[in-house]
């Protein structure tokens, strides 16, 4: 944990409502450098629709949210430029059909941060390769298995080298035999440092990488604190359900 | 699942802070549309109102008496354009719907129609319209054949329903090859027929999708039933232009295409209204 630095982002007494129907309430949190937070729950919790506040793809109806000290939640502030700094990965890849891997992978490097064709692929290449995607550069994403797509979808994102990386269920869509190749990767970025907020359905992974587990129910955070605690001896009863319920006995 | 009901929340003094901005940044947006189009519209109508030519243009196009005076000729004509088209249209969206699924049938009792549906629509998309409606308008009645009508407007009525058929087929065809292809899987799997697949999943989605094409070509139809005044049957446009020979005015023709765009405006909300329907109705919630 890193409670001792500046955060990345914090997020304070966020609120989100689809009409009558409130879908985060009063949610906080603070993510620091190097944090791993795993955002846990029933669908329809909140997860997706928190990850989602937080790359400000939602307009949000109360509460603030920094980045860097920063408000980014303010009218004013043009979320592309917040955007930019941060990656998001979604649980169906995503992936532009029309465009191979490798100019999935540029196509923000190049029109966003104004990075020279020939740098940005490089980059791209060098991520490929490293997460085992080297023979399928020059293809297009339809031809790739799910658990490609998903890998190829995380490297689009790492492409930028975002301060902040928000991973919706990544998984979830996946066949379990693929998931792991996924989340070997998602292994690797927590152990080299990269701040990331997750939503996820893997008890497990998230006992094993979280530096922090959320527990989301009725769009509140309920339960927050590190994996051993909230996964293994939780305080609250709905987590405890919710874990009963998720965990095989 | 928990209830999801207010717990007396009331906005922070910041949310109140952030409305204030957003409406404050939404005036602006709307000021600054205003302005726009205030400076463009205005500056287009300057240019032409300003121009030297101006009042003899105002004279020949913008006469009102002209237009008061052959009024009630040119709203006789146009009921006839506005016949055609109501007569056109649905036989148009069944004609070419109908040509679309023979294209897509894969029994081989159809492998013959299927030629025919190709040659088709090659053949009627390469000839010009106008030619149809002489072909037609002229040709047919000139054959003398026993039983057939003899009235003009028929057999126009006819050559635009066999020229549009064969466009709208294409706009089909497009619309039903864009539905995915694990949708036809799913409802094979579901032990549906080709032709109930067809009927129930196929078509009511390709047929969503191609509103925006299909009304573009009514547009052009509406249009197109002008075409007709070539045979001197006395629609809109001929007796707009009949006025203008013996008076050398065409404010008539201004009056017709007034009533042209004023056929084309509601038709347009029709489709917008029923695409938003459909949308709010299917992806409701989602992103």
């Amino acid at each position: 944990m890193s409670a001792t630095s500046a955060p990345v982002m914090e997020v304070r007494g966020l609120r989100k409502a689809y009409g009558d129907r409130v879908v985060l309430d009063d949610v906080s949190l603070s993510i620091g450098a190097g944090d791993v937070v795993c955002l846990i729950g029933a669908s329809g919790s909140g997860k997706s629709t928190l990850l989602r506040c937080l790359e400000l793809l939602e307009d949000i109806d109360d509460g603030v949210i920094e980045l860097d000290g920063r408000e980014v939640s303010d009218p004013m502030v043009d979320p592309r430029e917040v955007r930019r700094s941060i990656g998001m990965v979604f649980q169906a890849y995503n992936l532009f059909p029309h465009l191979t891997v490798l100019a999935n992978c540029t196509l923000a490097p190049r029109r966003v941060h104004g990075v020279a064709k020939a740098e940005a692929e490089a980059r791209a290449r060098e991520l490929l390769v490293r997460f085992g995607l080297g023979d399928h550069v020059d293809k297009h994403p339809d031809r790739l298995s799910g658990g490609q797509q998903q890998r190829a979808a995380l490297v689009r994102a790492l492409c930028t080298s975002p301060r902040l990386l928000l991973l919706d269920e990544i998984t979830a869509a996946l066949d379990p035999e693929l998931v792991g190749e996924v989340l070997d990767i998602v292994r690797d970025l927590a152990a080299g440092g990269t701040t990331m907020v997750l939503a996820t359905h893997e008890m497990g992974f998230a006992r094993e990488i979280a530096t922090r587990v959320c527990f989301l129910d009725g769009g509140r955070i309920i339960e927050s604190g590190p994996p051993d605690e909230v996964l293994v001896a939780p305080k609250e009863p709905r987590t405890r359900e919710f874990l009963r319920r998720v965990l095989p006995q | 699942m928990t209830v999801r009901e207010d717990r007396g929340w009331s906005p922070s003094p910041r949310e109140l802070q952030r409305r204030r901005t957003r409406a404050l940044l939404a005036r602006r947006r709307v000021l600054v549309a205003t302005v726009a189009t205030v400076v463009v519209i205005g500056g287009l109508a300057a240019v032409v109102l300003l121009s030297p030519g101006w009042p003899r243009v105002h004279a020949l196009f913008f006469s009102w008496d002209d237009a008061r005076d052959a009024l009630p000729d040119l709203v006789k004509g146009f009921w006839i354009n506005v016949k055609m088209f109501l007569v056109a249209e649905p036989l148009i969206l069944v004609l070419g719907l109908a040509i679309a699924l023979v294209r897509q049938a894969r029994s081989p009792y159809l492998v013959p129609l299927r030629g025919l549906a190709v040659v088709y629509t090659d053949v009627v998309r390469g000839v010009p319209t106008l030619l149809l409606v002489f072909l037609f308008g002229l040709g047919v009645p000139a054959l003398k054949l026993a039983g057939l009508p003899k009235d003009p407007f028929v057999w126009a009525t006819a050559a635009l329903v066999i020229s549009y058929s064969a466009y709208v087929a294409e706009v089909f065809r497009a619309g039903i090859e864009s539905v995915h292809p694990s949708q036809v899987l799913s409802a094979e799997a579901l032990a549906l027929s080709r032709v109930q697949t067809m009927r129930h999943v196929v078509v009511p989605q390709a047929v969503r999708r191609v509103v925006p094409p299909l009304l573009n070509d009514f547009v052009s139809l509406q249009k197109d039933t002008a075409l007709v005044a070539s045979l001197s049957i006395f629609d809109v446009l001929f007796t707009a232009r009949d006025y203008a020979n013996y008076n050398y005015n065409y404010a008539p023709l201004v009056v017709a295409a007034v009533f042209f765009v004023a056929m084309t405006i509601p038709l347009a909300r029709l489709c917008d209204w029923l695409a938003v329907r459909l949308a709010r109705r299917e992806r409701a919630g989602a992103l």
